[in-house]
C-alpha cells in the first residue's frame, strides 16, 4: 500500500535537497526578515519581546509561501503530472505526500531555526517554546493551504506572487491562532491551550480538505 | 482494496487473449473546436496502430483522450478483457514530448521511482531498472543525473519507463524524436516484444516505426 507513496516521498525529498536547497533558501529568507525588523521598529528590548512571536510567525508565513510556487509547476513542466493522473494512486494522496515532503524540506527547517532567531528578538524560554510548538503545528497548515494556490496557478508563469495573493487571506485564521497561542505561552490573560487547540484543529482540517481542493484544481487545469 | 487484488492476482492469470481496445464514436473538442469527430476503431491484443496525419490533425489529442487526460465530448473508450477493477488510464503508459523525469535525480532513481509508482501489481513482464536500461542501451549512464544526458539519451530513458512497469496499452506520441538509427531499431524490437507479450500500442508518428503488421489510422487535415 505504502510503496508508491514512499517512493514519491523519497523522490520529492531528494529533488528538494538537490536543487539548490530551497529549504535552505527559505531559512535564509526567514533569517533576513527577522533580522531587519529591529532596524525598522527600533532596538527596544521590551517592544521586541512583545512583538517577537508575531514577527516570527509572519516571517515563517512569508518564507513558506515563497517556496511554494514550484510545488506542482515543476511536475507540470516535465510531464510527471500527466503520469500521476495515470497512476493507480489517487491524485489526492499524491498531493498529500508531496506536501509532506515539501514541508519536511522547507517548513521543518523554519521550525528548527525559529528558537535561534527568537533569541535575537529578546524572547524568554517559555515564549521560545511557545513559538516552536505553534510553528510546528501551524506550518503544515500553511503548506497545505498554499498547495491549493500552487495547484490553481500551475499553468501560470511566474505565479509566485499570485499564489501569495490567493493564499494569504486563507492563512489569516492560522496566523491569528498561531500568534495568540505563542504569545499566551509567555504569560498573558489567555490560556495557552485554547488557541493552541484551535490551531491544531485548523491544521487537521487543512490536512483533510486541502489535498482534495488542490487535486481538483490540478485535474481541472490538466484538461 | 489493494490487498484483495494482490491476493487475487496469482489465481487470475492475465486474460490477454481477450484484451481489446474499443473506441466508439469518440469525439473530443479543444477550445470549443471539434478536433476528433466520431472516431471509431478497435485494436486487439498484440496489434499496433500507427496514427498518422498532418500537424494539427488531432494525433496528440487522440492519445491524450485515450489516456483520460482530456474529457470526451462524446463516445466511449474501453479496454475490454483486462483486470475488472482497473480503469483504462491505469493500464496505459503515456509517453509524450516531455519525459516525466527530474533532472536533479539520476537516471536510475527516476526509473526506480516510476517503476514503483506506476506498477500496480507485480507482473513478470515488468523488467528491472537495470534490464530496462540495458534494452535501451543506457546502462553506462545509470548513475548520471538525468539533466546531463543528451536529448536522445533522455528519450531513451523515457522509453525505458515503459519497460519497468508492465502496462498493456502503450500510448506513444512521436516516440522516435531525437533517436538515432540504432536506438530506433532497439525500440522497434522492444515494441514487437511488447506486442508479443500481450500488449497493444497506439503510436502517433510521422516516421515509420519499424513495425511490419501495424494497422494504420490516418486522421484528416486540420482544415
Amino acid at each position: 500500500m505504502s510503496s508508491p507513496l514512499a517512493a514519491l516521498f523519497l523522490r520529492e525529498w531528494r529533488v528538494a535537497r538537490r536543487i539548490g536547497g530551497s529549504g535552505a533558501m527559505g531559512v535564509v529568507f526567514f533569517l533576513t526578515l527577522v533580522a531587519i525588523v529591529p532596524f525598522a521598529v527600533g532596538p527596544d528590548p521590551n517592544l521586541l519581546a512583545r512583538i517577537g512571536p508575531a514577527i516570527l510567525w509572519i516571517a515563517a508565513l512569508l518564507a513558506t509561501l515563497l517556496c511554494l510556487d514550484r510545488l506542482f509547476q515543476a511536475d507540470a513542466e516535465d510531464g510527471s503530472l500527466d503520469l500521476f493522473h495515470l497512476a493507480e494512486t489517487p491524485l489526492e494522496l499524491a498531493v498529500l505526500v508531496k506536501c509532506a515532503a515539501h514541508w519536511a524540506a522547507t517548513g521543518l527547517p523554519l521550525v528548527l531555526a525559529a528558537p535561534f532567531l527568537g533569541l535575537m528578538l529578546q524572547q524568554e524560554m517559555m515564549a521560545l517554546l511557545g513559538v516552536v510548538a505553534t510553528l510546528l503545528v501551524g506550518t503544515p497548515a500553511l503548506t497545505l493551504i498554499g498547495a491549493i494556490g500552487a495547484a490553481a496557478t500551475v499553468t501560470v508563469r511566474r505565479g509566485g506572487l499570485l499564489i501569495a495573493l490567493l493564499v494569504l487571506p486563507l492563512t489569516i485564521p492560522v496566523l491569528i491562532f498561531g500568534v495568540s497561542a505563542a504569545q499566551a505561552a509567555s504569560g498573558g490573560t489567555v490560556p495557552f491551550y485554547a488557541p493552541f487547540a484551535i490551531l491544531c484543529a485548523i491544521t487537521l482540517a487543512a490536512l483533510a480538505l486541502c489535498p482534495f481542493a488542490a487535486a481538483a484544481a490540478l485535474r481541472y487545469l490538466g484538461e | 482494496m489493494r490487498m484483495s487484488r494482490d491476493v487475487a492476482q496469482p489465481a487470475q492469470p492475465p486474460v490477454d487473449g481477450a484484451m481489446r481496445l474499443c473506441v466508439d464514436d469518440l469525439s473530443v473538442s479543444r477550445g470549443g473546436r471539434i478536433v476528433l469527430d466520431r472516431l471509431s476503431f478497435s485494436l486487439s491484443v498484440g496489434q499496433a496502430l500507427v496514427v498518422t496525419g498532418p500537424n494539427g490533425a488531432g494525433k496528440s489529442t487522440l492519445l491524450r483522450a485515450l489516456a483520460g487526460l482530456l474529457p470526451r465530448a462524446g463516445g466511449s473508450v474501453a479496454l475490454a478483457g483486462g483486470p475488472p477493477e482497473a480503469e483504462l488510464p491505469q493500464q496505459a503508459h503515456y509517453l509524450a514530448h516531455s519525459d516525466g523525469m527530474k533532472s536533479a535525480l539520476t537516471v536510475e532513481e527516476n526509473l526506480d521511482f516510476w517503476s514503483r509508482y506506476l506498477a500496480q501489481a507485480p507482473d513478470r513482464r515488468s523488467r528491472t531498472v537495470e534490464a530496462a536500461l540495458g534494452v535501451v542501451g543506457l546502462g553506462h549512464v545509470a548513475s548520471a543525473p538525468f539533466g546531463v544526458l543528451s536529448a536522445g539519451q533522455k528519450r531513451r530513458a523515457a522509453l525505458a519507463r515503459l519497460l519497468v512497469a508492465f502496462r498493456p496499452l502503450w500510448l506513444l506520441d512521436e516516440p522516435l524524436t531525437a533517436l538515432d538509427r540504432a536506438s530506433r531499431e532497439k525500440f522497434a524490437a522492444a515494441m514487437r516484444d511488447h506486442c508479443a507479450n500481450g500488449g497493444l500500442i497506439v503510436a502517433a508518428t510521422h516516421e515509420p516505426l519499424g513495425l511490419n503488421e501495424a494497422k494504420e489510422l490516418a486522421l484528416g487535415s486540420a482544415g
